[in-house]
């Protein structure tokens, strides 16, 4: 169960979208973010379903796995699609009863909500799917590396960031162990009512907040013998490197974006 | 009738993906009722994913569980009762410890039994004291304890469902060998109250050789051997061979057998060992 989680992955491979800069993949896909939603027409989503569909293609990855990343937000897409199907009353009324109505305008709405956060959640695990935790938030420091002179502690924040990324495949095998344990001494989890379910979360919570604090406290003196003490001076085994294939993509991208904005605006 | 009886019993792990793996391999064992089972196996060989199918918290890919004669999978909504008669404890207890005092923790099961307020105090308090965990200690958090202390208690949390077939996985792993003796008398001390059935799994040839009735060997997800103690250890160069340890005494005297010393018997435990040893020496005194 919580093994299926697929958010924050990493699948390791060759493809060219592996082989991003990982600096040009987060500016990208920030860009694609902007695409989905300054467009606000069919039209652009219809172009951000190409780009996405593309850029999978391109990644060589399972296109069962990015229905997996949707399968965990299901509840929300179907909270905002009921919401936005009962609220929003513009357009033909198709079905009413008593106070609640569905009229064509909320149809509208609701699909295209849906197709939105569909392609949001699809486009950006393709980014954690291709790169690795760890160059990953390589990039973001420096990405975010102007802000030092700001007095902005960027180092110390993609360490706590990769710290905690790379603790979460633990934290769920141990979630999944005590789990198993209070479910032995007959807590019910999976089954019966919501407020014994909400009560045995206690007896997973209290141990699992317990051994993250006595990780955390370990991994400290660990980090501690090994004399780390910060970003200041410290140099990359890794350097990130951008080429040409870098600035295609990040052009590509740029081209899509246009695109979508100026069609949008022509037909809206 | 046996109590707890496997059929066939096999487990594969994420079956249709790259990852698939059979942890079980059709494996047939039945344990009757009173027994102590030594579970032993190296690391990966699938026992820990073996007790998980008898108290139905892992659910067999094929073949079955069967408890006191009956399928526990035979009727789904059953199988917390079936978690109540199969107790399990896991590696390293004490880190599932939650309550606030250490009374609650142990209460804990009890209490999702649906037992009344005073048949829960009857057997914190039995358990306990098989355990030895004194009086005083009940109302204190069970985080000040001490990591032997923890450990029992977290034990005791499973004994007070007071199960008929009782589980331990490792229960004395990275503990010193005084914890160890500790905990290993006070399971034998609640086995001898409560004549229930007991499933020791240990690394340790030592802790098993001296309690077990039985010992079950599983190697590379199937059963390699379940028979009686003298019988496994009389097998010691196999066991080696699937790298496991014999005890140390058993090691020294298969040597000595080599060396031409045949005591005629398998021995694996000290104790053993030393009467085998006393009487050789006191029938040589007579000559």
């Amino acid at each position: 169960m919580l093994r299926d989680i697929t958010i924050g992955q990493y699948f390791p491979g060759n493809s060219i979208i592996h082989r991003l800069d990982p600096r040009f993949k987060i500016v990208i896909t920030v860009l694609y973010i902007i695409m989905l939603f300054a467009g606000g027409t069919y039209i652009a989503l219809a172009l951000g379903a190409v780009y996405t569909v593309i850029a999978i293609a391109l990644s060589r990855i399972k296109p069962k796995m990015f229905v997996k990343s949707i399968k965990p937000i299901m509840p929300f897409l179907i909270i905002t699609a009921v919401i936005n199907l009962l609220l929003i009353s513009s357009g033909e009324v198709l079905w009413q009863w008593k106070f609640l109505k569905i009229t064509s305008g909320g149809i509208n709405i609701s699909v295209f909500m849906i197709i939105r956060i569909v392609l949001l959640i699809a486009g950006t695990s393709l980014l954690t799917y291709t790169t690795s935790p760890i160059t990953l938030t390589d990039a973001i420091e420096r990405l975010l590396s102007p802000l030092k002179k700001l007095k902005f502690p960027v180092h110390e924040l993609a360490m706590m960031m990769s710290i905690a990324l790379r603790f979460i495949p633990t934290l769920i095998e141990e979630t999944d162990k005590i789990m198993s344990a209070q479910k032995a001494r007959g807590a019910e989890i999976d089954t019966g009512s919501f407020i014994t379910r909400a009560k045995n979360l206690v007896s997973i919570l209290v141990p699992l907040f317990i051994s993250s604090f006595r990780r955390a406290d370990e991994l400290a003196t660990a980090m501690e013998c090994r004399c780390y003490n910060g970003g200041a001076g410290r140099t990359r085994l890794r350097q990130l490197k951008s080429s040409a294939r870098d600035y295609v993509a990040l052009f590509v991208t740029i081209a899509f974006l246009a695109a979508a904005i100026i069609l949008s605006k022509i037909f809206a | 009738m046996p109590i707890l009886e496997t059929q066939e019993l096999t487990y594969v792990y994420s079956p249709g993906t790259p990852f698939e793996k059979t942890a079980v391999d059709n494996v047939n064992i039945s344990i009757e009722k009173g027994e102590i089972i030594g579970v032993m196996g190296h690391t990966g060989s699938g026992k820990s994913t073996l007790i998980q199918h008898f108290n139905g918290l892992l659910r067999p890919t094929s073949g079955k569980v069967l408890l006191n004669g009956v399928d526990i999978w035979e009727d789904k909504t059953k199988i917390r009762d079936v978690r109540f008669q199969v107790g399990l404890v896991f590696q390293y207890p004490e880190y599932q410890l939650f309550e606030e005092t250490v009374f609650k923790d142990i209460a804990f099961g009890p209490k999702n039994m649906g037992l009344s307020d005073e048949e829960i105090k009857r057997r914190v308090y039995d358990t306990a004291h098989d355990i030895g965990l004194s009086e005083e200690l009940m109302e204190r958090s069970p985080f000040d304890l001490s990591g032997g202390q923890k450990r029992r208690a977290a034990i005791a949390g499973v004994m007070a469902m007071e199960p008929e077939v009782l589980i331990l996985d490792e229960p004395t792993a990275g503990l010193d060998p005084a914890g160890r003796d500790k905990i290993l008398s006070h399971i034998k001390a609640y086995h001898q109250r409560t004549g229930n059935t007991t499933l020791i799994v240990s690394h340790s040839m030592e802790d098993i050789a001296s309690f077990a009735d039985r010992i079950l060997v599983m190697s590379d997800s199937k059963l390699f051997c379940f028979d009686e103690t003298v019988k496994v250890f009389s097998r010691s160069e196999e066991i080696s061979q699937i790298g496991l340890d014999v005890p140390q005494i058993t090691r020294v005297f298969d040597k000595l057998k080599k060396q031409g010393m045949d005591f005629g018997k398998e021995v694996y435990t000290v104790e053993y060992a030393r009467n085998l040893l006393l009487k050789r020496l006191a029938e040589r005194e007579a000559r």
